[in-house]
């Protein structure tokens, strides 16, 4: 039974292969015409202990859970504290960040989670010159 | 209670297929499947092989052994940004037992405390008092405790042995806190 549940989860397995925790936060760039911004844990671990964003700098262990946007990042918060020009590249270098495919949704790449339950599905090509009108409405009963 | 076990097991099975070979590790970011390939700030990237391939080797993940790598001095990541910051490490390992018919899980809060800060862990995730938690391996595969960051950026949760790594039948000391400096 093993075997046969081994076998059957073959066919979910994800085919993309960035980096193990690779994470692309699409809240808002592809309502932006944007292509969402790829942050690469591997790059800054090398450079910055987990403590320094997660700690100092508030970063949530959440994918697309800290409500980043530009504004906040050159007011010096999140990204904004080191991508500045002097600890790092600053704002205006859009495309270094803003480097994954667009429709690329949040997600921390080759997660548990996402291993589990599959990749998430690639927004239509068109998604970022349209709003998104695709997310469940909350239920007003709850 | 057999059952859970072989859900457990078909799930960490599952996790193993799609690790990454050693013909394909380090992918160009350009052939990702995430990255943009006509984005042209691409090139403006350090390759994953450039940087990693230099450091100490691991078998999951990222292929490297960042607490090898951090001890060893090949990496000097910074500690902090605020200059109040207040850098903590702590030297206590915990053995915990309720581990089911698996080995018992040694947890080094100092491999843990050189990377992380304790308030990323206690007491939102974790209680500081041992045991009360609760912790259960299904909860750490959807991502909850320890699989907020393994299985995520930590070491992948294909590694059981890591964590569950001592031997019940030979485990002659007491479970809980051990004492400071033992086996890291």
């Amino acid at each position: 039974m093993v075997l046969a549940l081994f076998l059957l989860t073959l066919e979910f397995v994800p085919s993309a292969t960035a980096e193990y925790g690779d994470v692309v936060i699409n809240n808002q760039s592809d309502k932006a015409g944007m292509r969402p911004p790829v942050f690469p844990h591997w790059f800054h671990r090398i450079r910055f202990r987990c403590k320094v964003c997660h700690a100092d700098l508030g970063f949530k262990f959440q994918a697309g859970g800290n409500q980043i946007n530009m504004l906040k990042i050159i007011d010096g918060e999140f990204c904004g504290a080191c991508h500045n020009g002097e600890i790092a590249w600053s704002v205006e270098n859009c495309d270094v960040c803003h480097s994954g495919k667009p429709g690329t949704p949040t997600q921390v790449h080759g997660s548990t989670v996402q291993k589990l339950l599959g990749a998430p599905a690639p927004k239509p090509d068109n998604a970022a010159a349209k709003p998104d009108t695709t997310s469940p409405k909350p239920d007003k009963k709850k | 209670m057999s059952g859970v076990i072989l859900r457990i097991v078909c799930l960490l099975l599952f996790l193993s297929v799609g690790s990454a070979g050693a013909a394909d590790k380090w992918l160009p970011l350009a052939k990702d499947g995430l990255h943009d390939p006509n984005n042209p700030g691409i090139h403006e990237l350090q390759q994953p092989k450039d940087a990693l391939s230099t450091l100490p080797e691991d078998t999951a993940g990222n292929l490297v052994s960042w607490v090898e790598a951090l001890r060893k001095g090949v990496i000097v990541p910074r500690t902090n940004i605020m200059p109040d910051t207040k850098i903590q490490v702590l030297d206590l390992d915990l053995i915990y037992s309720k581990t089911g018919d698996s080995w018992y899980v040694r947890f080094p809060h100092k491999a843990h405390t050189e990377w992380l800060d304790c308030t990323n862990c206690h007491e939102k995730l974790f209680k500081t008092k041992f045991g009360a938690t609760g912790i259960k391996m299904l909860d750490i595969l959807s991502g909850h405790y320890c699989g907020q960051c393994h299985g995520a950026v930590a070491f992948p949760l294909t590694e059981c042995r890591r964590c569950h790594s001592v031997n019940p039948d030979t485990f002659t000391g007491k479970i809980g806190p051990q004492p400071v400096g033992g086996k890291p």
